[in-house]
């Protein structure tokens, strides 16, 4: 197995410019969405089957007048698949379209998926979208054919303030560390990692530096940040407690006897005779 | 309070369909065995009909199933393994999408053998043949409810009880569609009364799993979103379909000596009643949780 890559998004130095979203589309021939104007200086709106690369724009401008912005009155965060070390959307896949690379990247399989969808109801972070051209699922690749020709990939590559910087995910996560020390001695109080280590989702590829909580960001916290099959248990044995009762309900209504008259009664009862 | 920030997988009318017929098919199975194990010789129309009605359903289920896929054609990869270098049978039992189309494979089979019986064409299956295919039947009508929530949707994910509540409602559904449709196959009175009475005990069922579904997305916060707008008025129709049958549960149907009829309400109107709340109920768990 090649070495576990990721990538490290320092949001704190994201300047919004959305050169990764561009290079993602030109290195992998996305189209993206007809162009939609929103409340934001966001056009792009979500990661989809179009868009693999999103950058946030989080407007946190205060409605009353303040001396002190501290960088923090916009956020911004450009956005991808986690490529988690347990993946939702791989763990639900039906047809194991779904797949680890070499690389311990998640990549998903256009010529296996038949685009049942489950995939999307699982990934808790929005980031695979459905494509009705291509009948099939879409997300980040990691562009896992530069990686295999030992290219940085795409929008990492572009990335003019190094917020998304690519690399062996050991020296990423050294790095990450150095950098969340300095913000915090800096007083950012709120800077911190989000999927550096394994508790959420075993760990994220794609890990942040955020400059506020998770959920902020839209991003699930570490309590809320479970696997589908959690469910499993529960959902079954709330089945099974509704078949044992509706089997026995059924037996007591149906069984030959019940609501007839006591003629009739004697009449079933000589017929089983 | 669960936080989520998923897309919904726009699973619609297809999805809400198959989860209706998965649920009726499955449920019409078990209710014609526990007539030919525990009824009368006077059951056996409507347990012929019982076992005709699971595998035109199946076929529907497969169909819905394989046009909501953006490839149909390749329906066939839940089975099959095709990706390159591993090759065998997929099957994941953490996924319940890929044990669903399994366990519909095998129930499938099951309601050809009861097909071919209803249509007389077969010898009576044997008891542990019917105990089999009850087991797949009661798995095909609660399992959907389980594959929603084993998800990361709101409310889906956010319950454990649309596994019971799927099955609960699936047996409720086939109790009415048999006591209707065995008015037209000179089913017994007796053996639609009794369907009738069936029909009680599943609402009830139904009814305490919808109260666990309403406190337990209470508990995780997303309650709001199925209680507003059209879905509250969905809801008011789901439980009052289900008034007429949890009344026929407590009242005692009397049978002339003659074997007449109750009531052309019971027979007829109830049903249809309970059926619309079935569907109605599917629509409004699947929707209200995507848009």
């Amino acid at each position: 197995m090649a070495d576990q890559v990721g990538f490290f998004t320092d949001t704190s130095v994201c300047i919004g410019c959305k050169a990764c979203e561009v290079a993602c589309k030109e290195w992998n021939g996305l189209a993206g969405d007809p162009p939609e104007f929103r409340d934001s200086f966001d056009n792009t709106g979500q990661l989809d089957a179009e868009n693999w690369r999103h950058v946030k724009f989080i407007d946190l401008v205060p409605d009353a007048p303040t001396v002190v912005g501290n960088g923090q009155a916009w956020l911004l965060m450009s956005d991808i698949c986690k490529h988690c070390e347990h993946a939702s959307c791989m763990e639900v896949c039906p047809t194991n379209a779904i797949i680890k690379t070499e690389f311990d990247t998640v990549f998903i399989q256009p010529d296996v998926c038949n685009g049942c969808r489950n995939c999307i109801s699982a990934c808790p972070y929005a980031a695979i979208g459905f494509s009705k051209d291509t009948g099939v699922v879409h997300k980040c690749t990691f562009c896992y054919d530069r990686l295999q020709n030992d290219l940085t990939p795409a929008c990492a590559k572009a990335c003019p303030t190094q917020s998304i910087q690519f690399g062996k995910l050991d020296d990423l996560r050294t790095r990450a560390d150095a950098r969340v020390a300095a913000l915090q001695a800096q007083g950012y109080s709120q800077a911190q990692l989000y999927g550096r280590d394994d508790k959420i989702y075993g760990g994220l590829h794609a890990f942040f530096l955020l400059m506020a909580k998770p959920e902020v960001y839209n991003l699930p916290n570490e309590q809320n940040a479970g696997l589908p099959r959690r469910n499993n248990r529960g959902g079954y044995l709330g089945a099974l407690f509704a078949a044992a009762i509706g089997v026995i309900a059924g037996a007591v209504a149906l069984r030959r006897g019940a609501q007839d008259s006591p003629n009739d009664r004697g009449a079933g009862e000589a017929e089983k005779k | 309070m669960a936080q989520h920030f998923v897309h919904p997988p726009n699973w619609t009318w297809y999805i809400v369909s198959y989860f209706f017929l998965a649920g009726l098919a499955g449920g019409s199975y078990v209710l014609a065995t526990i007539l030919r194990l525990w009824g009368s010789q006077r059951d056996e129309a409507v347990i012929r009909l019982g076992y005709l009605i699971p595998l035109p359903l199946c076929v529907l289920c497969a169909i819905f199933l394989t046009i909501d896929l953006g490839r149909p054609l390749a329906f066939w990869h839940m089975l099959i393994n095709t990706t390159p270098g591993n090759g065998g049978l997929n099957f994941k039992y953490w996924s319940p999408m890929s044990v669903g189309v399994w366990a519909l494979s095998i129930f499938g089979l099951f309601s050809l053998l009861a097909f071919f019986e209803g249509l007389g064409r077969l010898r009576p299956m044997p008891s542990a043949v019917t105990i089999v295919g009850s087991f797949f039947g009661l798995f095909l009508a609660g399992y959907t409810g389980v594959l929603l929530s084993v998800s990361n949707q709101p409310l889906w994910s956010d319950t454990y009880a649309l596994g019971g509540l799927f099955l609960a409602s699936g047996l409720s559904g086939s109790a009415a569609l048999l006591a209707w449709l065995g008015h037209y196959v000179n089913g017994d009175p007796s053996t639609e009364a009794r369907l009738g009475a069936a029909d009680g005990y599943f609402a009830i069922l139904e009814l305490l799993f919808i109260l666990a579904f309403f406190v337990t997305v209470a508990m995780a916060g997303t309650i709001g979103r199925t209680l507003s707008g059209i879905w509250v008025v969905l809801w008011i129709l789901v439980l009052a379909s289900l008034i007429p049958a949890i009344r026929g549960a407590f009242a005692r149907t009397t049978i002339s000596g003659g074997g007449t009829a109750a009531l052309a309400q019971t027979a007829i109107v109830m049903p249809i009643i309970v059926l619309i709340g079935v569907f109605l109920m599917r629509i409004v768990v699947v929707f209200s949780a995507q848009f």
